[in-house]
């Protein structure tokens, strides 16, 4: 696929009411439509469901989109799902930008509405020029040890040990007194069921 | 807590420390420090004719301190290991060898005084914190006489005195005369839910704790008379309702109100609380034989090494901190770190093995893959266009970068080893690193399009993704207000933030530009945000030198949980950005185009 030449897709989310309630949403959506490179641009009541989704996978198709701009939530939430969707669709999940509307701007700026929509332009328009310079990436793959420290041995600790060790793997359990039980050990009975605590 | 001491899977390190953990998830090397016992743990078979003989006596932790234990002991009756130790600090006869009577006593010559203590290495996949808690420490609420009043113990020494294993072998007897207390109170929310003194929070185990006990009073010694007195009873869980219900019905008085003041007859050594009833309105004065005082639980005082150890952060409260406190209050914010128990929160028995179940499948779940992907956000070097300087290197936290000076070779980043914080990128002066999915074109791009038009409304801040910007989005949803004229750019660590991306800025005519990141303790990248500081620091003083006010770069440190904070530097940002007039943009941006790296 080139990465030359960006065909950007805008989807501006209303999140409900979460973003919309303060955001002019259609506004935004007009706005990204006239920014360089952008192909087409919408907005949807939720764009992390299914359909909306399936709108961004569609469209990829339909406009040989090669970079996908969300303005939604935060990316530390929904980036993997965003990814996972143009990954879909045969993108690489790098060209993906996230402009974080919602934690960012309109829950931080609920009053505001007129200054809300332009602040949320404005992440937008960041977002697009970001996008633009995008380039797909290869992760890296590594080994995972199949061993699990666990750092503490009382009540959880041991559970979690036991439930570690039964599944198969190893388990250095490291306790700092000298003998497991921690705190629960102290207690003589146990709530609800007053029974023994060892 | 047998079934650990003898499953072949479990390998149980007691008296040992973790010193150290480096590697990244999946592949973390760790460090252990194990203190010597003197007494062979799997040959003991805890006989205790060694602590017959011991001559030392000290008081005995595990019981409060209500009763005495020997230098060579074994904490409780069924601790695993199931056997003894011998207590360095306390011991007469370690270094040098003055006394070692217990030596000969033992048939099975378990006891070497000969030994040291270890360290070990383990290659670890993932790992589970399950540091537990503290307990609150009552001697600074004077009012409740802790210190001064033998007969007001807490609630966790009062489990050790009906404990049939414990000092009375389960008699309740009170302290000054070794006699069952007839009237017993307890009070409540101490250490809790205050926010003068002690913790805010509620420690949630504290009311069921003392339902319990009530009961456990009641089925023993029908005639001692007990009084509970609180500020709500929280029987929110499984069960707990009829637990209440049933302390109730055997008639446990229940005064909703907490004391103000204890005091002691000094004849009967009996005690006076002064209470006022919120029932009735009034104040009133009980007599109780023995006072226990519900003491909350706190994190651990030592939370700050595990921390430190694996990158952690904490919340207002000082409990760990979760990766998301609704959708992932298992994990920690380090992949291939997990949460089990009170290290996150304070929690009953149930649910801190429901929370142990959870991260031993989260865990699992990691490790059952064998394989896992790295978000590739690592940095590479451009052998094409790296000038051999060799700055890059020592700025990374990972010492993933080779380079030898003289040897003539490009830098080379070993990118399993790499973390992503860019710091190197930053550091590079030729533009020959790239951090993959935050180049410099792309930062460029967004500074770009915030500063397109009318450019002194925006001020530009930097936020890392693992504090200042996550800082941000607790802003969010925690809906706290604060002005629009700020935009954030994320990168991961704020050293990625390069020099030339905050002059470029200022050359756009940006009034004012916040790099922001983690605190030192907290920094995703073991300490990449000290690169950050002296960037910063550094650019101050060329700022100063070329006439722009410094004031106009700040610098802050902003955790994943303080959102108030950020809402609260938001805001001071905001009013600084209106106070840069245009004639000082123009100033600044005819300095930079004059002299653009100042």
């Amino acid at each position: 696929m080139t990465t030359s030449e960006p065909r950007i897709g805008v989807y501006v989310c209303h999140c409900g009411l979460n973003i919309a309630g303060s955001v002019d949403c259609a506004a935004v959506t007009e706005f990204a439509r006239l920014l360089k490179d952008v192909v087409v641009a919408s907005d949807n009541k939720y764009t992390c469901s299914g359909p909306g989704q399936e709108i961004i996978k569609k469209e990829i198709a339909e406009h040989k989109l090669n970079r996908v701009v969300v303005a939604s939530c935060s990316p530390r939430l929904h980036e993997p799902t965003f990814r996972a969707a143009v990954a879909e669709a045969g993108l690489n999940p790098y060209l993906l930008e996230m402009a974080n509307l919602r934690e960012h701007c309109s829950w931080v700026h609920m009053g505001e509405p007129k200054q809300a929509t332009e602040k949320a332009k404005k992440l937008v328009a960041m977002a697009v020029a970001r996008a633009r310079f995008l380039k797909p990436q290869e992760e890296l793959h590594v080994s995972v040890t199949r061993r699990a420290l666990v750092i503490g041995g009382g009540v959880a600790g041991i559970q979690a040990s036991l439930d570690l060790a039964n599944t198969g793997y190893d388990v250095v359990l490291v306790e700092k007194q000298a003998s497991i039980g921690g705190l629960m050990a102290q207690l003589d009975k146990t709530y609800p069921t007053m029974d023994c605590s060892i | 807590m047998t079934d650990v001491g003898r499953h072949p899977k479990i390998k149980l390190m007691v008296s040992s420390e973790v010193t150290d953990v480096k590697g990244y998830v999946g592949n973390f090397t760790v460090k252990v420090h194990k203190t010597a016992r003197y007494v062979d743990e799997k040959e003991c078979n805890a006989c205790g004719e060694c602590a017959k003989e011991c001559p030392v006596s000290v008081p005995d932790e595990f019981n409060g301190g209500f009763g005495t234990r020997k230098a060579v002991y074994q904490p409780f009756p069924q601790a695993i290991p199931s056997a003894f130790l011998i207590d360095k600090k306390n011991c007469l006869g370690i270094n040098p060898i003055v006394c070692a009577k217990c030596v000969p006593k033992c048939e099975k010559k378990c006891i070497n005084l000969d030994v040291y203590d270890e360290d070990h290495t383990f290659q670890v996949g993932t790992i589970v914190v399950a540091t537990g808690m503290d307990v609150y420490d009552p001697a600074v609420l004077d009012e409740y006489g802790y210190t001064r009043f033998e007969n007001v113990i807490t609630s966790l020494e009062f489990e050790r005195l009906i404990s049939a294993g414990g000092p009375t072998m389960g008699h309740l007897v009170r302290p000054t005369d070794h006699k069952l207390p007839r009237r017993v109170a307890f009070i409540q929310c101490v250490g809790s839910r205050s926010v003068k003194r002690g913790n805010p929070y509620c420690s949630n185990v504290c009311c069921m704790n003392t339902v319990k006990d009530t009961l456990l009073i009641k089925d023993h010694w029908p005639e001692v008379e007990c009084k509970v007195f609180y500020i709500d009873i929280r029987a929110f869980g499984k069960g707990f309702e009829d637990l209440f219900k049933r302390s109730k019905a055997a008639g446990i008085a229940y005064v909703r109100g907490l004391p103000g003041q204890v005091q002691e007859d000094p004849n009967s050594k009996n005690l006076i609380l002064t209470v006022e009833n919120t029932e009735t309105g009034k104040v009133e004065q009980h007599e109780a034989d023995m006072v226990v005082l519900s003491v909350g639980v706190e994190p651990r005082r030592d939370s700050a090494v595990v921390r430190q150890l694996l990158t952690l952060s904490k919340t207002p409260d000082g409990f760990l901190m979760e990766a998301h406190p609704k959708l992932q209050p298992v994990d920690a914010p380090t992949r291939g770190v997990f949460f089990a128990g009170c290290a996150e929160a304070p929690k009953d028995i149930k649910d801190s093995v429901t929370q142990a179940s959870a991260a031993a499948a989260r865990a699992s779940i990691l490790m059952s893959k064998g394989v896992l992907s790295i978000e590739a956000v690592t940095a590479r070097v451009h052998p094409d266009k790296c000038k051999m300087c060799g700055l890059c290197a020592p700025v990374c936290p990972y010492h993933a970068i080779e380079f030898e000076k003289g040897k003539k070779k490009p830098a080379f980043i070993i990118e399993a080893a790499c973390g992503g914080c860019g710091t190197c990128a930053a550091e590079c002066p030729f533009g020959a690193i790239e951090a993959r999915h935050f180049e410099d074109d792309q930062i460029f791009a967004q500074i770009e399009a915030m500063l397109a038009e009318r450019p002194e409304e925006s001020a530009v801040v930097f936020a890392c993704n693992w504090c200042s910007y996550a800082g941000a989005d607790l802003a969010g949803v925690s809906r706290l207000q604060y002005p629009p004229g700020v935009r954030l750019i994320r990168t991961m660590c704020s050293g990625r933030v390069a020099e030339k991306f905050i002059l470029h800025a200022f050359k756009l005519g940006a009034p004012l530009v916040l790099v922001s990141g983690c605190h030192f303790a907290d920094c995703h990248y073991i300490n990449a945000n000290r690169w950050t500081q002296k960037r910063v620091e550094k650019l101050w003083d060329k700022m100063e030198k070329a006439g722009i006010r410094p004031e106009r770069l700040q610098l802050e440190w902003i955790s994943a949980a303080e959102a108030q904070k950020f809402a609260a530097v938001m805001t001071d940002v905001d009013k600084m950005r209106r106070q840069v007039t245009q004639a000082e943009i123009a100033q600044t941006r005819k300095i930079l185009e004059e002299k653009p790296k100042l």
